[in-house]
């Protein structure tokens, strides 16, 4: 665990948008359990995000973090429970299995990007072809988020052309020209250096900032303390604790927390 | 404290999936009635094994007339694969026409080249360097010699005379061993700095590559004789071995090539540091780490050749297939309708078994490999 | 040690045979002249043996008469023609017999390397069965089955196995009708070329006005959903006659099949589009269904073969329903039929209105051969048939290996963007792994063309057979002759590389 960082950004955080919802549920995940084989990677899982909430789960590797949130957009699929997504109970029927993923938008830890296309093209693709939006207006929207993550320069180069950092920042553009509702972090910053760590934390806080529901899975302790509302802890495929973010790291309570704090914090 | 502070009291145990994700059943659901279209090709795939595979086993085993069966029996109408023929003509399609007296000659190779290969092939067994030597410079020449005769009293046996399974074996086998050095040196040849040699390469590995080996067997069989000295005869096997190690060599190259370019700068740039010749570089360095990349292609290259065998035919040699067609053209006694397709179909399942085990081979010693990589 | 020479001024001097440069030159001449040397002891040779055999050498003998039959031509041919014809004559067939197989071996290739991927175990399993079987065999045997277990064992010609559409197999191969078009096809012959170009540019302009406004155009939207109509009635139509008037004969079946067809076209353009669609895959997945089972399972009562027919069409009606019921409005879909009845109708419009015909001249049996058709000797289908089948397998592993090489995020990618299984496939997956794909597939082609040659083993007579079997022992010329042979084949090798290369540089992604 020596790789986790506290990277901290270092200015103030204007939280006038960050508000949670008291009464509207973006997902509900409910007494959910998932198998790989005869693998119980996931184990009674009970999670309710309210819109507008910012929430950083983490854990030990393979506790099933990853694992949780591609089954929230049925990258793969959960045996037992339910999980119900802006209302949307997924199930094996493909047309609600679509519906989710239009206002869900994920984010892999490898970027993903489609390294045939232009960045411009990985942009417009889904729009064009997923909303049928026309070109022009998808273009347009696609140079404003790319301007939104700083690159709107790199617009007509390849992803194999641009670096780590700036790729992650375009496979967040990407997600956002669909305009969705909750956006899920698959270790963002996992794969990346140092240095380019930041800048796409950065783009992860101005998202914040301006009231999106996030679920992030990552070792960036410094984003959670600064951004979250909620800091969720797993192990052995199961939610250990959650908490604020203040509690959770000043006073964990779950002897594995303890032990995981102790190992990732100096 | 607030209302979102949760601590797990007890842990849940693990515990095995439901039946319904992971029995008999839900594997069935999975894997062959997903979605209402992969039933319908579920349906078909059974529909076709139902049409397909009773005829094939009728005509394999259950009506196929056995070992001691008789060419009669063969010839009713409803009988299927006249196995009774290949039994009879088994000498010949593994030794051709080599004497009946002289078979424990061949034998003796037969048995002697299996001891050295198969602890070679198992990662386990020690001594693989004396093995190794053994196998690839001693038996080649107690194998002449004792196939060959002409010395302590063994009766001679002239080439002409060898022929099936034997000459396929041999032929794979020289043609595999031989090309391997070669390739290398055409492979080391093509990245050379020298031009002269480098253009050497490029246009034999080339050419050779851009023909089909019909032509190099056949350049073989009539230009070798051309270009000797008026009076010197060139045996016909000894044609096939030069045309299908040529050929082999080349391919070989363009494989071994691929390994000296998938190895990093840094490396060549190492040894270099290190003072080693260029020879020494190649042998202790380089090659060592390419060679571990090319196995897969090597073996494949392998297989290809031990199927190009049967070309052989070009230049006159009876190797299994040529002397299987030989007899079902010619065994009048065995005539009946089933007899050439009973002769290819035994043939073809000797290609299959020593092509399909020598490609089980490579993916085993791949992981193997692989393993070794990761640790 | 380098350390301590670094303080000296000069460098020490090289002695004359360490000096790397003048140790290549030495190497290069060492080997320039023992090849040279080599060759002249060749040529020598060569002359020698030439001379004592009394024979010549040129390539005068080219202009000279063959005297021989080729048993299959494309061009004409007969025993006065030159050598050079002959050389065409081989080329032709080579070429010939490479293309047809290239064209099988890509559609049954593609066919099983997709299906080994398949999630469906049989399908895969089946797959995986025939690559393993058919590539661990030699080419040489496969066309040695095919041709001397399977066709020359067929029945003799007067008791011909009778194909359908008035083809007949035989032990001298398969006589198929030959076309004979009069003067007035030709007509029907450009409107097939101009309606694939309309239908070309009517698509790529919809697809352009798609992307550019996000909806297909108004002007295409109303013409599609007319030809669907008409499309629907002409399908439905056939294959009601089909049921109606032979699976379960009944009287004036033609007028039902019209109504009924017409009834499932009309259905098809209301909201009711979805029930049509499904009655009509299901007419015609029985139709299909209960031929292909009635021709394997001969033994079957029909009864049975019918209703097990109509179980899969049943379902798949069901597929076909549930996917139109689920379909995006009619100005967001490709207009595949309007397309379509372009490319059918023009030629057929104008086949009927210039009144131009198309006959079949059909073999026949006379008393001891087939007279007219056109006949496929059973060389030609034996290779065709065995490249095919060997290549396909080679093919189908190297369509596999290129879609596992496209990479599973991007599958995970393009599904959490929302696109559908088909946009995924033909935008993201398909572009990815077609690169990996073509450059092992061209050289899977060009081994097809090679080995080609393996005709000769049978009789074919391609490239080797003409121009090194039979042109060799009638001319004597055996050098020239293979060194045509090898310029020829060197010459398909390097046009393809040069495709190839080309290729790779125009797809190649894009990196840092």
């Amino acid at each position: 665990m020596s790789q986790v960082s506290e990277t901290i950004v270092e200015r103030e955080i204007d939280t006038s948008h960050m508000q949670v919802s008291k009464t509207e549920v973006a997902i509900d995940v409910i007494n959910m359990h998932k198998w790989y084989g005869d693998f119980h990677v996931l184990r009674d899982i009970n999670l309710r995000v309210m819109k507008g909430e910012r929430i950083v789960i983490a854990g030990p590797s393979g506790s099933g973090k990853s694992t949780l949130i591609r089954c929230i957009n049925r990258l793969e699929e959960h045996q037992e429970g339910q999980i119900i997504v802006n209302g949307t109970e997924l199930t094996a029927d493909l047309k609600r299995i679509d519906e989710v993923r239009r206002e869900v938008g994920m984010v892999f830890q490898h970027f993903n990007l489609f390294p045939h296309l232009t960045i411009l093209q990985n942009l417009t693709l889904a729009p064009i072809w997923v909303r049928g939006i026309p070109k022009a207006e998808a273009e347009a929207t696609a140079m404003h988020y790319l301007e939104r993550v700083k690159i709107p320069e790199q617009a007509n180069k390849f992803p194999g052309q641009l670096s780590g950092g700036q790729q992650q920042r375009v496979a967040i553009a990407r997600s956002l020209c669909m305009q969705p509702r909750i956006m899920l972090f698959d270790e963002p910053t996992s794969a990346l250096d140092p240095e380019m760590v930041k800048e796409v934390l950065e783009v992860m806080i101005s998202l914040a900032e301006e009231g999106m529901t996030m679920i992030c899975v990552t070792h960036e302790m410094g984003f959670a303390r600064q951004v979250a509302n909620r800091v969720i802890f797993m192990d052995q495929g199961q939610i250990i604790e959650q908490n604020e973010p203040e509690e959770f790291f000043s006073n964990p309570q779950h002897e594995r927390t303890k032990l995981f704090l102790s190992q990732i914090l100096h | 404290m607030t209302d979102i502070t949760y601590v797990r009291p007890s842990l849940v145990e693990a515990r095995p999936a439901p039946r319904s994700t992971t029995g008999v059943l839900a594997w069935l659901q999975k894997n062959l009635f997903a979605t209402p279209t992969d039933a319908v090709l579920t349906l078909f795939g059974a529909l076709f094994l139902l049409w397909a595979v009773p005829p094939l086993v009728n005509f394999v085993f259950i009506n196929a007339v056995g070992i001691n069966g008789t060419v009669e029996e063969c010839r009713v109408e409803t009988a299927g694969a006249c196995w009774a023929y290949v039994w009879s003509e088994m000498e010949f399609f593994i030794y051709g026409f080599y004497d009946m007296s002289e078979l424990w000659r061949p034998n003796i190779v037969f048995a002697l080249g299996a001891a050295l290969l198969i602890p070679l092939l198992i990662p386990k067994v020690p001594f693989k360097r004396t093995n190794a030597l053994l196998l690839l410079i001693v038996f080649p020449v107690i194998s002449y010699y004792l196939l060959a005769g002409g010395v302590f009293g063994l009766k001679p046996m002239p080439t002409e005379k060898w022929g099936g399974l034997l000459v396929t074996l041999i032929i794979s086998a020289v043609g595999i061993i031989v090309s391997f050095p070669l390739g290398i040196i055409l492979a080391l040849g093509r990245q050379s700095k020298m031009p002269v040699i480098k253009m050497l390469c490029i246009g034999f590995i080339e050419l050779v590559r851009a023909v089909p080996l019909i032509t190099i067997l056949f350049m073989a069989s009539i230009m070798l004789p051309l270009f000797m000295p008026q009076g010197t005869t060139v045996d016909k096997l000894l044609r096939a071995l030069v045309g299908v190690t040529l050929f082999s060599a080349a391919y070989v190259a363009e494989i071994v090539r691929g390994g000296l370019q998938a190895i990093p700068r840094g490396q060549y740039e190492a040894a270099a540091s290190l003072g080693l010749s260029y020879w020494k570089q190649m042998y202790f360095i380089i090659l060592p780490q390419a060679l571990k990349h090319v196995i897969p292609g090597i073996v494949n290259n392998a297989i290809a050749l031990f199927k190009d065998t049967s070309l052989v035919y070009i230049v006159g040699m009876k190797d299994l297939l040529e002397a299987v067609k030989t007899k079902n053209d010619t065994a009048l006694e065995w005539q009946s309708g089933n007899t050439a397709t009973t002769g290819y179909l035994f043939a073809a399942a000797v290609f299959w078994m020593f092509c399909f085990s020598m490609s089980r081979y490579s993916m085993f010693m791949e992981r193997r490999l692989n393993t070794g990589y990761k640790r | 040690m380098t350390t301590r020479e670094m303080g000296h001024d000069a460098a020490p001097r090289v002695s004359f045979f360490n000096d790397p440069v003048i140790r290549g030159i030495i190497y290069q001449v060492v080997v320039a002249v023992i090849l040279i040397g080599f060759i002249f002891w060749i040529v020598g040779n060569t002359a020698a043996n030439l001379a004592a055999q009394n024979k010549t050498n040129g390539f005068d003998f080219l202009w000279k008469t063959a005297g021989f039959d080729i048993s299959f031509a494309l061009l004409p041919w007969s025993r006065a023609s030159y050598y050079w014809e002959a050389l065409l004559v081989g080329i032709t067939n080579t070429l010939l017999v490479a293309f047809i197989g290239i064209v099988f071996a890509t559609m049954l290739g593609f066919t099983i390397g997709v299906a080994r991927l398949s999630s469906n175990f049989i399908v895969a399993r089946l797959a995986a069965v025939y690559i393993e079987t058919i590539r661990n065999i030699p080419l040489l045997l496969q066309l040695f089955f095919w041709y001397f277990a399977v066709l020359k064992t067929m029945p003799a010609v007067r008791q011909s196995i009778a194909l359908p559409f008035d083809s007949f197999i035989n032990q001298r191969g398969i006589m198929v009708p030959r076309p004979t078009p009069d003067q007035e096809f030709g007509w029907v012959m450009v409107a097939i070329v101009v309606a694939l170009i309309v239908a070309g540019v009517i698509g790529g302009w919809a697809a352009r006005i798609r992307t550019r406004t996000g909806r297909y155009p108004v002007q295409i939207v109303w013409p599609g959903k007319l030809a669907d109509a008409v499309v629907t009635f002409l399908v439905a139509f056939v294959a009601l006659v089909v049921l109606l008037g032979v699976v379960f004969p009944i009287a004036s079946f033609v007028p039902v099949s019209a109504i009924v067809a017409a009834a499932v076209a009309l259905g098809s353009l209301t909201r009711y589009a979805a029930i049509a669609k499904a009655a009509l895959t299901f007419f015609v997945a029985f139709v299909l269904c209960n031929a292909l089972l009635g021709f394997m399972f001969s033994w079957v009562p029909s009864l049975m073969v019918s209703l097990i027919s109509a179980l899969i069409a049943l379902v798949l009606g069901q597929v076909v329903y549930s996917n139109t019921a689920n379909r995006p409005p009619s100005d967001a879909r490709f207009p595949l039929a309007l397309l379509v009845l372009i490319i059918v109708g023009v030629p057929a419009l104008v086949y009927w209105l210039t009144g131009a015909t198309l006959a079949f001249e059909v073999p026949v049996l006379e008393r001891f051969n087939f007279k007219g058709g056109l006949q496929l000797p059973p060389e030609f289908v034996a290779l065709a048939f065995g490249l095919t089948i060997y290549t396909a397998s080679f093919i189908a592993e190297t369509v596999r290996a290129g879609i596992q090489a496209v990479n599973r995020g991007q599958t995970e990618a393009a599904q959490s963007l929302g696109l559908k299984d088909g946009d995924r496939l033909r935008l993201v997956i398909v572009p990815q792994a077609m690169r990996v794909i073509i450059p092992p597939l061209t050289s899977q082609y060009l081994n097809l063309t090679k080995n080609s040659s393996l005709g000769a083993a049978i009789g074919y007579p391609e490239l080797f057979n003409v121009f090194g079997g039979t042109s060799i022992s009638q001319s004597g010329r055996a050098i020239e002759c293979m060194a045509i042979i090898m310029v020829v084949y060197l010459t398909f090798s390097l046009i393809t590389s040069a495709i190839m290369n080309w290729y790779n540089a125009r797809v190649r992604l894009v990196e840092r």
